[in-house]
């Protein structure tokens, strides 16, 4: 088994890193680190554009309604307003968008389906200008009756969210079921017959928001060519790219996608959203035009679809599972976005990581008037992981097992299936090593003090199934070296691993080594920062491209020296001549000789999907995760204290070990988020309730749990560079169920609804108190 | 005083980071629109502008405040230092163990979190964990690098009193 040494950041030593040759693995600082503690780090708000004019948004206050009128006469008159954008000014019909539907206009057109949907823009020569007309404007709105709630969309006869005349051709136009997915394997009734137990509840997860401390914003500029230069932090700078080209009707090398470093993003920031009205606005006025979020505007822009989930499952007496079946339910929103996609791919693995013959999961995306969800770090899988975590849970104290002894039980091995069926998913590591070392960690079968309960759950997540990155690396002839990757950099830390990567392949010290990103101008296709996949996708485009580089020097080599091609050889960092090793960059220089001039690499890694397979393909790989919890209970407030939490997670191989710590503890923290503090509320016109962060609460500094380790498995089993795999999700996938599982140890009550909040807590422990003072008196009546 | 309107221009003077600044704003203007927007000073950053996240975390007179609760007219006559101002001969210790610690993911916060650890140094040159976390409570990260934070203040710390770390 593979060394998996807890690790707090005391033990990283960084000072033998940065003196060391080898440069994978290591705890290598930050690229770009010390600009972020100085505030020198050009965030898009940051930026300065001379002479732009500032936009606003105009909302109103209701999820659901009709446009009557707007009368922007007053807001007109402020000094310094420009002009005024209501969807009469744009094309029409209205230019539609989205990564898999096109369902979302440019601005409402007719009615708006969401609060916080803009119906208007003002444009002016000031933000204070802006936002003083923006309060002026009058629309006169029809309120109609929205769907906010999954019950409310499901009703027979619920107002549809999307008019069936732009769902051309879809038989499911007249329900709020956007799409659906089924999942089935073996024989569910007959494998009844082999059942001792079953178990049956319904869970719900709720509607969270991504909350990136940076909001954002977008500025487009348009070009003396005709053209736009568009600046908006996003993940996909291409898709936006090609999104903003098509629905303006420009040729993608007229569209240039600057991509400032996000300043936070965990999926809320992928796919476009304003930057369409932007780039018309900014067509119109001319010239260039910002609009800067607030946090509230980032609540009606992007969140996690809440889930309730339905689950049967059934067990041997022995704890093995014998059947499980999930219905799951996503409340993904007024448009598509990318959860139809959230909704296929969570849904896919909600059997678990588990040995199951018979399984069946079906599940629908299903909207409502409310704002959008989008990709959130886990995409789907936290929700369903928390009900089937639950249910094994629920299984072994029926069974008188404990949540380790079940999960070992029912965990599968290395290449054994986990979804069967014409599309199975193996298990791609060892998974058992990270469950075993998080019970190890944990403390797990110590005594426990009162009040104190434990539990242990995992989760998995499918990584890409389809991807392409492309990427450059120029060696010049003093060594140094710059490479080309269109990674964007939100936190996770892209850009230092091509720095060791090319380190290591090329021997240039890392110091020397350069990262351009973010500009569709300059930097070569990547489709997507997403899915944890750029270590694996863009860390092996850069890899090949180091690669073409070496091969590059010694064919160069050969013709400035006269030594043949054949006696020559290259290896990481070096060129093996037949007098022996010389430096990469030393045989660069040599190679170039008095001209001088540098050396370009190519590297393109390309995955293809699979026609048939219900997810587009199989993934690259995937996350898996174990976390366990100790939790001290407080009955009289419901207050949750974590005395401990362990998270592992099978990394394959660790290229940089403060960033895979960094990135594990911070999704750890998110996780515990959603399971005990974070949710929408929304009231009955479709508003949230708790917009900012005064009333909508996520972790702080006094959240984190008394103890908090991560370790990571190693088995140098990814398909990435060195054997790596993604990483950046797994510590939340499921959080909830560790949580959950702690929590009834210690209570002996079992709460299903997230999150769990003192309320929540408390009010479980008096209903129970209630219903066991009842038991008594019935059992002492005469 | 008179009803000003709403764009009715103060001039309200300051010291910014060690020199004096004088701008012209309307009396709404915060603090922190004024150092981002009138004087370029951008290190501190605007996220729920309503005093609960501490992106915009300055010293006021050596205090710790959130600049986006502070109108830029209570400021005339007070000595403002910015994240640029505690950066102006290089890296800091404490920056330099912000980075070290691996505390620095986006990067959003950072500048808010330096200027509220850099204030509770200042009193507390050796604060417990406890006191650290309570210090920093008003200051958010979404990356949640809050134990990496933790350890980069204890560690600075460490250094100031000439610990071997």
């Amino acid at each position: 088994m593979a060394e998996a040494p807890a690790r707090p950041a005391d033990e990283l030593d960084l000072q033998a890193a940065n003196g060391s040759p080898a440069r994978i693995g290591r705890p290598v600082l930050r690229y770009g680190g010390a600009d972020r503690t100085t505030g020198a780090q050009r965030f898009v708000a940051d930026l300065s554009f001379p002479g732009a004019s500032q936009v606003a948004l105009v909302t109103i206050p209701v999820g659901c309604a009709e446009i009557v009128g707007v009368d922007s006469s007053q807001a007109r008159r402020v000094p310094g307003v420009l002009d005024v954008v209501t969807a009469a000014e744009l094309p029409s019909p209205m230019p539609r968008f989205g990564p898999s539907h096109q369902d979302r206009p440019v601005l409402a057109a007719g009615g708006v389906n969401f609060h916080g949907e803009p119906v208007a823009a003002v444009v002016a020569e000031t933000t204070d200008a802006a936002q003083a007309a923006a309060r002026l404007m009058r629309v006169d709105f029809r309120e109609l009756p929205g769907v906010y709630t999954l019950d409310a969309a499901l009703a027979p006869g619920a107002h549809l969210v999307h008019d069936p005349s732009i769902r051309p051709g879809d038989p499911r136009a007249e329900r709020n079921v956007l799409e659906d997915a089924l999942y089935t394997w073996g024989d569910v009734a007959e494998a009844q017959a082999h059942t001792d137990v079953v178990v049956e509840h319904d869970y719900t997860f709720p509607m969270v928001t991504h909350f990136p401390i940076e909001p954002g914003g977008t500025v487009v500029v348009p070009t003396e060519q005709g053209g736009l230069d568009v600046y908006s932090p996003v993940q996909h700078p291409y898709l936006l790219q090609r999104t903003i080209a098509s629905v303006i009707g420009l040729p993608l090398n007229q569209v240039r996608v600057f991509a400032p470093d996000p300043g936070g993003a965990f999926g809320g920031k992928q796919n476009p959203k304003l930057e369409p009205l932007m780039a018309f606005i900014a067509l119109r006025m001319r010239r260039a035009c910002r609009l800067v979020l607030s946090l509230e505007e980032t609540f009606h822009a992007m969140r996690r679809a809440g889930c309730r989930i339905r689950a049967r499952t059934g067990f041997t007496r022995d704890g093995e599972l014998t059947f499980h079946e999930v219905h799951a339910d996503y409340q993904i929103g007024a448009y598509a976005d990318v959860a139809p996609r959230v909704m296929a791919k969570g849904s896919y693995v909600a059997a678990g990581p588990y040995r199951i013959p018979a399984v069946r999961i079906a599940a629908r995306a299903v909207m409502t008037n409310t704002t959008p969800s989008t990709a959130f770090r886990g995409f789907g899988s936290p929700q369903v992981a928390w009900a089937t975590e639950s249910q094994l849970d629920a299984g072994a104290r029926l069974l008188g097992l404990d949540g380790l002894e079940i999960r070992r039980r029912n965990l599968v091995a290395r290449g054994e299936a986990f979804v069967r069926g014409a599309s199975a998913a193996r298990a791609d590591g060892e998974w058992r090593e990270s469950l075993e070392k998080a019970a190890e960690l944990v403390g797990w079968g110590e005594p426990l003090a009162p009040n104190r309960g434990r539990g242990i759950a995992v989760g998995i997540k499918p990584g890409a199934t389809s991807g392409l990155s492309q990427s450059l690396v120029r060696l010049l002839c003093d060594g140094s070296a710059i490479v080309y990757a269109g990674t964007s950099d939100m936190g996770q830390g892209a850009r230092t691993l091509w720095q060791q990567i090319v380190a290591e392949e090329l021997g240039t010290p890392i110091d020397r080594v350069s990262v351009i990103s973010g500009d569709t101008g300059t930097v070569p296709f990547d489709l997507q920062t997403s899915a944890s996949r750029s270590t694996v996708f863009m860390g092996s485009a850069v890899l090949e491209a180091c690669r073409d580089v070496r091969r590059r020097v010694l064919e160069l080599y050969a013709e400035t020296t006269g030594v043949p091609a054949e006696e020559l050889d290259e290896a990481p960092g070096a060129l093996i001549t037949p007098d022996g090793r010389l430096s990469l960059p030393e045989a660069a220089r040599e190679a170039l000789g008095t001209l001088r001039g540098e050396f370009i690499g190519q590297g393109t890694r390309r995955l293809r999907g699979k026609g048939d397979h219900p997810l587009g393909g199989d993934a690259a790989f995937y996350e898996f995760n174990a976390t366990a919890i100790e939790v001290e209970v407080d009955r009289e407030t419901g207050e949750l204290l974590l005395t401990k939490h362990v998270s592992v997670s099978d990394v394959g191989t660790e290229l940089n070990a403060l960033q895979v710590v960094s990135q594990d503890e911070g999704a750890a923290i998110m996780g515990l988020g959603h399971s005990q503090m974070e949710q929408l509320l929304l009231d009955e016109h479709g508003r949230i309730r708790n917009l900012g962060a005064l009333d909508y609460r996520i972790p702080t500094f006094n959240d984190v749990p008394l103890e908090l380790v991560t370790a990571a498995v190693e088995n140098h089993d990814g398909p990435g560079p060195y054997g790596s795999k993604g990483i950046s999700e797994g510590a939340l996938l499921c959080t909830a169920g560790a949580l959950g599982a702690a929590v009834a140890q210690a209570t002996g009550v079992v709460i299903r609804d997230l999150p769990l909040t003192p309320e929540r807590v408390w009010a479980a422990l008096r209903d129970a108190e209630a219903r066991s003072r009842a038991d008594a008196e019935l059992r002492s009546a005469p | 005083m008179s009803a000003g309107g709403l764009h009715d221009l103060q001039t309200v003077a300051l010291t910014v980071n060690g020199s004096e600044r004088t701008v012209a704003v309307p009396a709404h203007r915060t603090l922190l629109d004024a150092l981002r927007d009138e004087m370029g000073l951008t290190g501190s950053k605007t996220c729920c502008a309503e005093g609960e996240c501490g992106a915009c975390t300055v010293l006021l007179d050596g205090r710790a405040v959130n600049a986006c609760l502070v109108l830029c007219a209570e400021a005339d006559g007070h000595e403002v230092t910015t994240v640029e101002g505690l950066s102006e001969r290089g890296l800091t210790d404490l920056q330099e163990e912000f980075l070290n610690a691996g505390a620095v993911q986006c990067g959003f916060c950072i500048p808010g979190q330096v200027v509220s650890a850099e204030y509770l140094l200042r009193g507390n040159p050796s604060p417990s964990e406890e006191q650290i976390r309570e210090a920093l409570s008003g200051n958010l990260c979404r990356c949640a690098g809050y134990q990496r934070i933790v350890r980069a203040v204890q560690a600075t710390a460490a250094r100031r009193r000439g610990d071997r770390g």
